[in-house]
C-alpha cells in the first residue's frame, strides 16, 4: 500500500495539473485503487509514479481509467429490476415521454438492461436514456453494446430472476467470445461524458439511476451529487441507488418518499 | 501474548469461507455484547444472498447486529457483516465504506481486502481471526494485520470443516494463537472482561 501522504500528494497534483478533483473521494477505496495501479505498472518509487502522472497526459488517462471502478453487470440485483418492471415502469408509462438518466453508467450493462425492460413494457419508443460517465473509454464500450460472452449466462440468470420471460438470447448475437446487443435497444440511448464532482444538471428526468457510484464519495460529495439529482428530477420522479446506498445523510427526508424497502425514492415535492 | 494488545482492542474482525458458519455458530451466540470493541464478519457468500446470513446471526447472537450500508459508523458493542457482492473497507473517521471493484481471490467480499483495510486504520487495536475455508483468501490480510502490530488468530485446522484456509495462513504467517472455535469463544469472553 502507498502511504497516506503520497495519496494526498497525488490528489493535489492531479487537481493542479489536470483540474480533476479526487479530494472528496472515499479514501479507503481510492488508496487501494491507486496502490493497485502503482504495483500493476511496476513503479518502485512513488515520486517516479507522481512525475509520470504529471508529465504524461496519456499515462494520466490510463491511471484514471484504472482507479475508477468499472465493474458492472446486467440486471445486477434482480429484485431491484423486478420492482422497476412491476411497479415503477407502469407509473412512468402513463407519461407521454420518459426521460431516464444513468449517472455513472460505466460500460453500459445497466443501460441495456433498462432498454430491455422498456422494450418489454412497450415503452422504449417513447423513452430516452441518457447515459453518462467521467471515463471516456468505458463510454465507447457502452456505445458499442458489446459485452464478454462469458458473462452472458449470469446475465441470463439475472434476467430471468428479474421477471424476464423472453428468451434472453434473442437480444444479442454471439460471435468470437462476445455478445453484441441488438441495435434497436441502443436507438434511444445518448452517451456523454459528465463529471458528477464538478458538472451541473443538464436536463429534467423522470428516473435517475446511480447505482454503486456514491459509495466512492465522501459525505460532502454525496450531498452535492444527491442535490444535483434533486435539481435534475421532475416532481414525482424516481431516484434509484445501489442496494447499500442511502440518501438519508444527504437531503431532507420530507422531499422524498422511499419506495417500500427498495433503494428507490420518489420526489414528492 | 501481549496483554496490552488485548486491552486496546477496538475491532475484532473475523474472516471465513466454507465451513466457517458452523464455527461462527459455536462462538457468536455465547458472547455478551462487548463493551470495548466492535465485531466485523467477512465471509464468502453467494451474490444472491441478500439477507439470510444477517437474519441468522441476528437471531443467534446476543450482540446486536447493525446493518452495513455505505458510511455506516463502526461502533463498539455491535456486529457488522460484510454485505454480499461488495468489498468492505474501513475509513479513518471510523465509518465503513463499500466497493464493487474486481473480485479478489475469486471473492467479493474478500477477506484480504477487509483485513488489510482494517489493519491500516486500527493497527495494534485490531484482532484478526481466520476460520475454516478452502481457498487462500485471508492469509495476506493476516500478514497485514501482524505487520501493523495487530494480533492474529487462526482456527485450528483440526477443528475446521475445511482446513485449507487456516493451514495456508499457518504456513505463511506466524499466528499469535491457533485455537478451536471453543477456545476462540473463551478468548473473546476473556477480552470482553478486560
Amino acid at each position: 500500500m502507498i502511504e497516506d501522504i503520497e495519496l494526498e500528494a497525488l490528489i493535489n497534483d492531479v487537481y493542479e495539473y489536470y483540474g480533476f478533483d479526487f479530494g472528496s473521494y472515499s479514501r479507503a477505496s481510492l488508496k487501494r485503487r491507486v496502490s493497485r495501479v502503482y504495483v500493476l505498472d511496476g513503479f518502485k518509487h512513488f515520486h517516479e509514479f507522481l512525475s509520470k502522472v504529471r508529465t504524461d497526459p496519456e499515462y494520466y488517462k490510463r491511471m484514471i481509467d484504472e482507479i475508477t471502478v468499472n465493474v458492472t453487470e446486467m440486471f445486477r440485483d434482480p429484485s431491484f429490476y423486478q420492482v422497476l418492471r412491476k411497479e415503477i415502469l407502469p407509473l412512468l408509462g402513463t407519461k407521454p415521454f420518459i426521460r431516464i438518466w444513468h449517472a455513472g453508467c460505466s460500460t453500459g450493462e445497466e443501460v441495456y438492461s433498462m432498454a430491455i425492460l422498456l422494450k418489454e413494457a412497450g415503452l422504449l419508443h417513447k423513452s430516452i436514456l441518457y447515459a453518462t460517465d467521467i471515463n471516456a473509454a468505458v463510454l465507447e464500450t457502452a456505445k458499442s453494446g458489446i459485452f464478454p460472452l462469458r458473462m452472458i449466462k449470469d446475465y441470463a440468470d439475472n434476467y430471468r430472476d428479474s421477471g424476464g420471460e423472453e428468451d434472453f438470447s434473442n437480444y444479442y448475437i454471439a460471435n468470437y467470445g462476445f455478445a453484441k446487443f441488438n441495435e434497436d435497444l441502443a436507438e434511444k440511448m445518448v452517451f456523454s461524458q459528465h463529471n458528477l464532482v464538478s458538472d451541473t444538471s443538464f436536463n429534467e428526468f423522470d428516473l435517475i439511476l446511480c447505482r454503486n457510484v456514491l459509495i466512492y464519495f465522501d459525505n460532502n460529495l454525496q450531498k452535492r451529487v444527491v442535490n444535483l439529482f434533486d435539481d435534475s428530477l421532475a416532481v414525482l420522479g424516481f431516484l434509484a441507488l445501489g442496494t447499500k446506498e442511502t440518501i438519508k445523510y444527504s437531503i431532507s427526508q420530507s422531499k422524498y418518499k422511499q419506495f417500500e424497502k427498495e433503494k428507490i425514492w420518489r420526489k414528492i415535492k | 501474548m501481549e496483554k496490552n494488545k488485548i486491552i486496546d482492542c477496538k475491532v475484532v474482525i473475523i474472516g471465513g469461507s466454507a465451513g466457517s458458519l458452523q464455527a461462527l455458530l459455536q462462538i457468536l451466540p455465547f458472547i455478551e455484547p462487548p463493551t470495548s470493541f466492535a465485531m466485523v464478519i467477512v465471509v464468502h457468500r453467494k451474490n444472491s444472498d441478500e439477507q439470510t446470513l444477517e437474519d441468522l446471526i441476528a437471531l443467534k447472537a446476543k450482540i446486536k447486529l447493525r446493518e452495513v450500508e455505505d458510511k455506516t459508523p463502526l461502533e463498539k458493542g455491535y456486529i457488522y457483516i460484510a454485505p454480499s457482492n461488495y468489498h468492505l473497507l474501513f475509513e479513518k473517521n471510523e465509518t465503513l465504506s463499500l466497493d464493487t471493484s474486481e473480485k479478489v481471490n475469486y471473492s467479493r467480499p474478500s477477506i484480504d481486502v477487509s483485513f488489510e483495510s482494517a489493519a491500516e486504520i486500527y493497527g495494534s487495536a485490531l484482532i484478526g481471526i481466520l476460520l475454516s475455508g478452502s481457498n487462500t483468501d485471508g492469509t495476506a490480510g493476516l500478514k497485514a494485520i501482524q505487520k501493523a502490530s495487530g494480533m492474529i488468530i487462526v482456527q485450528n485446522p483440526l477443528s475446521a470443516d475445511m482446513p485449507f484456509m487456516p493451514k495456508n495462513a499457518m504456513l505463511n504467517t506466524n499466528p499469535d494463537l491457533v485455537l478451536t472455535p471453543q477456545e476462540i469463544l473463551e478468548f473473546l469472553k476473556e477480552i470482553n472482561k478486560a
